[in-house]
């Protein structure tokens, strides 16, 4: 099947190094082993990254494949655990032999997963985790998203500058690396500019009150509340606040976006912002483009998630295009080269640190829907 | 100062739903000296019921009209969730308990705790393990008093936890089930002696205790807005300690252990730090043992030679 395509580059690459025995079939495919949660309190970044995952690993098939060698995806269910995270990362590399890795949505799960790629030296790009850690485990980690620091100072500019909040409260989750890092960035930068936190109050993944906390936060009397989590806990607590009678607008990050934010939230939510990768509603050529084969093949409108779920696959085929080569090391120097590729999600090059420079969109929710509000570029 | 009293608001309506759980740890213990572990999973398995009944009897197209569901259904609703309940906890008393119920007590215990974790992992395939949100099988309304929030989600937490207390109550102490369940706490081999069906009795005491919980679970699911099949784990075992607190075995007991931990937890979280609530109904379980091991309101039995 590599025959009508083919490069110069094809089956000798079994000899790739070292004394790991890949077999034939691993010759002939390029095996991209995917991690994710897709069961889980978190299950729908797992599920939406997958699907555009395997979208972009379609397109790219029925065109010929990369370097002529067909993609095959391997997905694992890590159901947003760290410890199955760091199992599923090891037996994609083990048992199916898998020239990179792509996940995880949530840095946690991303750090337990890095670390194992890192020590059996095999690339991996995570599509969406924002904290800055996670490509310092080392030099074979890659992202394709903006980082918690710039995301948490996008909004705090946008409480500021433009809805002019001076006392705004903060509800992180303690137990979420993603979460503290949203909430130190953003109280930074917040008060930087003169801006007042009275109040900062915590949960832990997975609770389901959060009475006592809104109730001590509408205390003290604020414009603003940021709750920088996911979407199942945001959607409680925005039903809470309601409840309460905190009468404020709620401001998030990347973590709401999903649909299960509005079933669980509903008109709760309605009036609050949240930065985010890509807004469906603003998009580029490419992403219009994106967005409709989505729909088309899973009847329903990808999240930001999906988009870098589907960058992240792109700037992998990218960078093998680029080395020419299709073992773990050759796809990592490819994936420090990759400069100016055009996402859906917006414009990616990979830095010195393995990051991307990138530009975040603010989303209103308006109607029971996200509605894009603003660009912020770095 | 209306900080504080909200505060108290919420603890209280928490506390209610933790002391129906805890009715049925205390009178499971109290006849059978088990601590039925599975009893959390029961209260799970409660919410799912009221979850899939109401969605089954359109409670989302009363929703989006604005209607608000009608009070027949939901009472309708509150009742079958508790009868599958019922057979949920009198099945696992027949297929799990009463086959090692003569063997040492760390058999049942552990039997128990496979239980549990059957129920737990059960739940998550057939129900998925996301989050839901609680169908609104109240509309809420909301009355603020002197800067206090009460809505009548939390009065119908109160008012559906006393009422079945209340009507445990009278079952317990004027009916003769409860005479016989009494009795069968005190001296089983007397009470067998004295002709009361051992079986029965116990299966009562099952289907009792399950129902209760399903009640709490519909009321958690309203009060909390969402459910999943892990739910019952930390709530169980704050409801087991509520039991515990107030003298296992001791249904006054449990009500007064389950708004003292209600309290506990929500005053923890409100003035010293959310990441204790947790932490505090333990702190609360050990103090109790090393102090008061039979419980407020326990009495210490003397071993009759």
């Amino acid at each position: 099947m590599l025959s009508a395509f083919g490069c110069k580059e094809s089956k000798p690459d079994a000899a790739s190094g070292s004394a790991t025995p890949s077999t034939a079939p691993a010759s002939q495919e390029i095996v991209i082993g995917h991690y994710g949660s897709l069961t889980g309190n978190t299950a729908h970044f797992g599920q939406d990254t997958d699907k555009a995952i395997r979208l972009a690993v379609d397109e790219v098939n029925a065109a010929g494949g990369v370097l002529g060698k067909k993609v095959k995806v391997v997905t694992l269910d890590d159901r947003g655990d760290s410890a199955e995270a760091a199992n599923a990362v090891t037996r994609l590399i083990d048992v199916e032999k898998a020239n990179a890795i792509l996940g995880e949505v949530s840095s946690s799960l991303s750090l337990a997963g890095g670390r194992v790629a890192q020590r059996r030296q095999v690339p991996m790009i995570s599509p969406s985790s924002t904290n800055p850690k996670v490509t310092q485990v080392g030099d074979y980690i890659f992202r394709v998203c903006f980082l918690d620091p710039f995301q948490g100072k996008v909004m705090a500019d946008f409480a500021r500058d433009t809805l002019k909040f001076e006392r705004v409260a903060i509800l992180k989750d303690v137990k979420n690396d993603y979460s503290i890092g949203l909430a130190d960035a953003f109280k930074a930068a917040f008060t930087a500019r003169g801006g007042q936190i009275p109040v900062e109050q915590s949960y832990s993944a997975g609770d389901t009150d959060f009475s006592a906390q809104l109730t001590t936060i509408k205390a003290a009397n604020i414009q603003g509340l940021y709750v920088p989590g996911y979407y199942a806990e945001v959607g409680a607590i925005a039903r809470t606040a309601q409840r309460l009678g905190v009468k404020v607008p709620l401001m998030g990050g990347d973590g709401w976006d999903a649909p299960d934010l509005f079933k669980i939230g509903g008109d709760a939510l309605e009036g609050s912002f949240y930065s985010n990768h890509f807004a469906p509603d603003a998009a580029t050529a490419k992403s219009q483009k994106f967005v409709a084969d989505f729909k088309a093949k899973y009847g329903q409108e990808p999240t930001g998630l999906g988009a870098l779920g589907y960058d992240a696959a792109g700037v992998l085929f990218e960078a093998i295009r680029k080395s020419g080569k299709t073992d773990p090391a050759g796809i990592k120097e490819g994936l420090a080269s990759v400069k100016n590729f055009e996402g859906v999600s917006g414009n990616i090059s990979i830095n010195a640190n393995r990051d991307a420079d990138k530009s975040a969109v603010i989303v209103a929710i308006e109607g029971g829907k996200g509605k894009y509000r603003a660009t912020v570029s770095p | 100062m209306s900080e504080f009293l909200q505060q108290i608001v919420n603890g209280l309506s928490l506390g209610s739903i933790y002391a129906l759980i805890a009715l049925g740890y205390t009178m499971v213990y109290g006849i059978l000296k088990l601590i039925n572990f599975a009893h959390g999973e029961v209260f799970m398995m409660g919410a799912y019921a009221g979850y899939y009944s109401a969605t089954w009897l359109g409670v989302e197209r009363y929703e989006s009209q604005g209607t608000g569901f009608p009070l027949w259904l939901a009472l309708g609703v509150l009742v079958f969730s508790m009868l599958s309940a019922a057979l949920l906890g009198t099945l696992i008393e027949a297929l799990a308990y009463r086959p090692v119920r003569s063997a040492p007590r760390l058999t049942p215990l552990i039997t128990a705790i496979g239980v549990s974790l059957f129920l737990q992992n059960g739940a998550m395939l057939l129900f998925s393990p996301n989050p839901r949100r609680y169908p609104a099988i109240l509309s809420e309304v909301r009355f603020e008093l002197g800067g206090v929030i009460v809505t009548n989600i939390k009065l119908a937490i109160f008012a559906v936890a006393m009422l079945l207390m209340l009507g445990l109550h009278v079952l317990v102490q004027k009916t003769w089930t409860g005479r016989a369940m009494r009795a069968l706490s005190m001296n089983a081999d007397a009470a067998r002696l004295m002709g009361i069906d051992v079986n029965a009795t116990i299966r009562a005491t099952f289907a009792i205790g399950s129902a209760l919980a399903a009640a709490g679970g519909i009321l958690f699911g309203l009060d909390q807005i969402t459910i999943n099949p892990l739910m019952g784990v930390l709530t169980g075992l704050k409801a087991f300690v509520a039991a515990v607190l107030g003298g296992i075995g001791n249904i006054p007991g449990a009500l007064i252990g389950g708004v003292l931990i209600g309290l506990a937890e929500q005053l923890t979280a409100g003035y010293l730090s959310p990441d204790y609530r947790d932490a505090i109904t333990f702190v609360i379980l050990i103090v109790m043992l090393l102090l008061k091991p039979e419980g407020l309101l326990g009495v210490v039995r003397q071993e009759k030679v």
